[in-house]
């Protein structure tokens, strides 16, 4: 691979990127435990563009069940993706992902809380809310939780991202220990939907909630852009990003309320899908190098795309039934990254 | 998870074997005429049913619809040909296009059936889905046969099948009263859950409690004397076990495995302090027999009342 001694264009990894999620997509709009053949799926597609009424139970399915959480899959990749390069970058650290600032545990708490005691300390939300009722609660504790590691983290009105770090991890712990408190707590039934929550799915994909992921997502990917400049900056430290007229504080405030809504609106719908945010950033720089403006849209694209491989593996490999997705991406996403690992070490 | 044949691509030769070993594994209930007979009704205009519950699974099975059955979940264990049906995953964590792809008209199970978002996806995809409240009553096991025979266009036998279980029901209630009127004192008993390393113990409102007092028997936990009684499940401790200090104590088979044998089981902290101990008094029967308000009911019921009664060395009547 000579090609590749050199580092590629950015143009160049974000094509590549653009072809990999376009091929993710069309092969997972192929397989599914429904058998829909290329050539029905083409009439299912045609119909759809050109409006013609069409009943037939491949357009059902595919329309209402398999393109809605193909969307979503999209939706929750690329905020993963961009969320931990965001990470990784605001704290210039490796191993940062989402789920450091409290967006994970904070979502598994609150729907910890919703399934076990929701009946006891709030039964009268269900007849609101109805079965939003969990992503709801998800995204309030995402948001409730990222809150207050951020506030832990402020010093003499600067977020410092050490304190922030520590403050995650231990706002984690916690978050956790709360959890474990609550599976002690909990019904047979209750600990398994504990369980499959925990492992992630996208299986309720609906198109209101397609919508409204990804709506968010999709401000959260433009305003995430806006911080790769500044992100480089901050690469080389934030006193001499400072002093290159960086405004860190705006630039840390804004990376952290990116990766808040976005990530919090996923979890709260998917349940936690879990090593995408962690590995799609590194995979990308490992390619295309350290420049956040090929990091970012490049992890985004990458994210995107391993979840959809993930999720047909989780829709096809058991059917009927399907497999918790959260297993997968690790399944997927690992393999890839040891691959890159072994091929680019040298430029870690 | 292993691939399974779907029903309607298997052959008619294998189709024929299973059907002809099923009456052997019915073994002597009543309702295993019909689902002989069964075999020669058409069936193409029949709707197809996904039964996501055990028990519901049981009841198609007893209105001999099996060959209208496309697809069950994980907890349809019995009867045995029910295990070569495709499989549609835990019941509460159901997939909308597995679902889809067994083309079923209907869906049945109880109200524990989900996520809603999926069942919300085929209902608008034209499946009709029946789901029966689970409340541990007999009333509950009706309904259900009531639902199956709506969902699988079974009603007469749906209705021959309630009558014929109301009729053994109250058989075996009478049988149990008699007991209670003999004078007998009801043994204390508790239910142990074990299916995993951490075992637990039922109090009220649980499907096991409901079969302790449909069969005579005073659960320790819930008894209305007992100032620690408690809803639900709670782990196993030593100390609370010498408290309750039961005369029989109450598993389930899967428990008895998961322990690693009988011997085993009894090993676990307390139990070798309890009265039970002393005569070893334990009654284990099959999870879904006993705690799965199918057709069976009738049956573990009573099976529970003379075995628990029988080990703690009163008369079974």
């Amino acid at each position: 691979m000579s090609f590749l001694q050199t580092r590629p264009s950015a143009k160049w990894v974000l094509s590549v990127g653009l072809i990999l999620l376009a091929i993710s997509f069309i092969a997972g709009s192929a397989r599914g435990a429904y058998a829909i053949s290329p050539f029905e799926l083409l009439n299912v597609v045609w119909s759809a563009l050109s409006g013609a009424a069409d009943t037939s139970p491949q357009h059902m399915v595919f329309m209402n069940i398999r393109l809605p959480r193909l969307l979503l899959g999209v939706a929750a990749g690329a905020a993963l993706g961009l969320s931990g390069a965001l990470m990784q970058g605001l704290f210039r650290n490796p191993l940062a992902d989402p789920g450091l600032i409290g967006i994970s545990s904070g979502a598994a708490l609150a729907a910890g809380i919703t399934i076990v005691m929701g009946s006891v300390w709030f039964p009268d939300l269900p007849r609101t809310l109805g079965s939003w009722t969990l992503v709801v609660t998800a995204f309030t504790g995402s948001l409730a939780v990222t809150l207050l590691v951020y506030t832990l983290s402020q010093q003499d009105g600067a977020t410092r991202v050490t304190l922030m770090l520590l403050a995650g991890i231990a706002i984690n712990a916690l978050a956790g220990a709360g959890l474990g408190l609550l599976t002690f707590f909990a019904t047979d039934e209750q600990l398994r939907n504990i369980q499959f929550w925990l492992l992630g799915s996208l299986g309720g994909a609906r198109w209101s909630a397609v919508a409204l992921v990804g709506a968010v997502v999709l401000v959260a990917v433009c305003a995430g852009m806006s911080l790769a400049r500044p992100l480089n900056a901050i690469a080389l430290g934030e006193a001499q990003a400072a002093l290159l007229g960086v405004p860190v504080e705006r630039v840390k405030r804004y990376a952290v309320l990116v990766t808040a809504l976005a990530v919090g609106a996923v979890t709260a719908t998917t349940g936690i899908i879990g090593f995408i945010g962690l590995v799609a950033p590194h995979c990308v720089r490992m390619v295309a190098g350290p420049d956040h403006r090929v990091v970012l849209p490049g992890s985004a694209l990458l994210g995107a795309a391993l979840v959809l491989l993930a999720d047909s593996v989780a829709r096809t490999a058991v059917k009927p039934a399907e497999l918790p997705l959260g297993v997968l991406t690790a399944f997927v996403g690992v393999p890839f990254f040891l691959l890159l690992l072994r091929h680019f070490k040298s430029r870690l | 998870m292993k691939t399974q044949n779907h029903p309607t691509r298997r052959s008619a030769l294998t189709r024929a074997l299973s059907l002809s070993s099923l009456p052997l594994a019915l073994g002597g209930f009543a309702w295993s005429a019909p689902a002989v007979l069964a075999q020669t009704l058409p069936t193409t205009k029949l709707p197809r049913i996904v039964s996501v519950s055990g028990s519901t699974t049981e009841i198609v099975y007893a209105l001999g619809a099996e060959n209208q059955l496309v697809g069950t979940d994980t907890t349809s264990l019995f009867p045995a040909a029910a295990l070569q049906t495709a499989k549609v995953g835990y019941q509460r964590q159901l997939s909308a296009e597995g679902l889809m792809s067994l083309k079923p008209d209907a869906v049945i199970g109880t109200t524990e059936a989900g996520p809603p978002v999926v069942l919300d996806q085929i209902r608008s995809a034209g499946v009709k889905v029946e789901l029966v409240e689970a409340d541990h009553s007999w009333a509950e096991v009706q309904r259900k046969i009531a639902a199956v025979g709506r969902a699988t266009a079974r009603r007469t036998e749906a209705g021959a099948l309630q009558t014929r279980l109301d009729a053994q029901w109250a058989g075996v209630q009478a049988l149990v009263a008699k007991a209670g009127g003999q004078g007998t004192k009801a043994p204390r008993v508790i239910f142990i859950l074990s299916h995993t390393t951490n075992a637990s113990v039922s109090g009220n409102k649980t499907a096991a409690h409901a079969m302790m007092t449909f069969a005579g028997l005073d659960n320790v936990m819930a008894s209305s004397g007992n100032p620690a009684s408690y809803s639900g499940y709670r782990p196993m401790t030593a100390e609370a076990m010498v408290v309750a200090a039961p005369d029989v104590i109450i598993t389930t088979t899967q428990g008895i495995e998961a322990s690693g044998g009988v011997d085993k089981f009894w090993a676990k902290a307390g139990l070798d302090l309890t009265p039970a101990y002393k005569k070893r008094a334990l009654v284990a029967l099959d999870a879904l027999y006993l705690m799965g308000f199918g057709p069976r009911l009738p049956q573990a019921v009573a099976d529970l009342h003379s075995q628990a009664f029988k080990v703690a060395g009163r008369q079974a009547v």
